[in-house]
């Protein structure tokens, strides 16, 4: 029985690499959204093109679930995620878009080369509405119920497998809520 | 010489850290614009972690500057101005984290680190005392032969 305590520092340092093992594989830019739950903050955005709408957080609420994507037209990967987003609005699922600190000439010259997924773009060039959303980098996307709260919330581009994995499940739970 | 290396100490001793917070964020308050540099240097830059909102040239620290200069300006006290940040971006922008029930590991993990320690080192300082009567002291014989050898190993 006494013997056992010379194992202590044998468990101990296994539980230390084992905390360090699960601890250093997370992404730190990955931050949980403080809005999870919570309807989205209100809102109210000009549109890129003048004789398009702009963007409210009224037009989030009612409806459909529907995804809020924060891009920009100088964001790489934004550009990435871009076919994705195409190829989503191609299967009915509604996009809204918040134009990050971007030009109005950029993003209608980026969104005529690459297509426009969106039913409404906000122009949000102060970027105020962003920090609203507690944003930290483009792309972003929410996920917005029928009440208009934010139910989840994806950093970085949506792929293929996110998609499939992640997000669809749960539109597809949202839509029957 | 020396002239030239006072000078040189001079300057160095005026230069402070590099900060990006530019002459057109700055408030002409100079009491308001103390309060957003000390809680500038709080609030941690969402887009390179490791560095404060005013070290930082990310476009969004420099929004997050404009922000924050506006909520003073309003008449936020510093708390409010924080907790505004906050409530957006959770407590990671703060670069002391607060003492809630969420950090008492990190917060008081050390003590409890310190007192498991103090808890094995007494435990083996009690063990390390010696156990019954001490030896009984040596008989004239053993006494005698003790010196022997002794005197032995001295040659």
């Amino acid at each position: 029985m006494r013997r056992l305590i010379f194992l202590a520092p044998i468990v101990l340092f296994a539980i230390v690499v084992a905390g360090f093992a699960l601890g250093l594989r997370r992404d730190p830019s990955l931050l949980p959204s403080t809005l999870i739950g919570k309807p989205l903050p209100s809102f109210s955005l000009p549109p890129v093109d003048p004789k398009a709408p702009g963007l409210t957080s009224a037009d989030m609420t009612g409806g459909s679930p529907r995804l809020l994507n924060v891009f920009g037209s100088w964001c790489v990967s934004c550009r990435y995620e871009h076919p994705v987003l195409m190829a989503l609005k191609s299967q009915g699922v509604a996009i809204e878009g918040l134009d990050w600190r971007d030009s109005r000439a950029d993003a209608t010259r980026f969104l005529a080369a690459e297509g426009n997924p969106y039913e409404r773009i906000g122009d949000d060039e102060a970027g105020r509405t962003v920090i609203d959303l507690g944003v930290a980098a483009a792309p972003e996307t929410f996920i917005v119920d029928r009440q208009g709260r934010v139910r989840y919330k994806q950093v970085g581009p949506i792929t293929p497998e996110v998609w499939t994995s992640t997000l669809a499940p749960l539109m597809a739970r949202l839509k029957s809520e | 010489m020396t002239r030239l290396i006072a000078t040189l100490l001079a300057v160095l001793a005026l230069a402070g850290p590099a900060l990006a917070v530019l002459p057109s964020e700055q408030l002409s308050n100079p009491k308001l614009e103390a309060r957003a540099r000390k809680i500038g240097a709080e609030l941690r830059c969402l887009v390179c972690q490791n560095e404060t909102i005013d070290e930082s040239e990310a476009p969004l620290a420099g929004d997050l500057r404009v922000l924050l200069r506006q909520r003073l300006v309003a008449g936020d006290s510093d708390q409010q101005a924080i907790a505004y940040i906050v409530a957006r971006y959770g407590h990671f922008v703060l670069l002391q984290p607060p003492f809630e029930p969420d950090t008492l590991i990190l917060w008081l993990g050390p003590f409890l680190v310190l007192v498991l320690g103090g808890v094995g080192v007494a435990a083996m300082a009690r063990r390390a005392q010696p156990e019954g009567p001490s030896p009984a002291p040596l008989t004239p014989d053993e006494e005698a032969a003790l010196a022997r050898r002794l005197e032995a190993d001295r040659v």
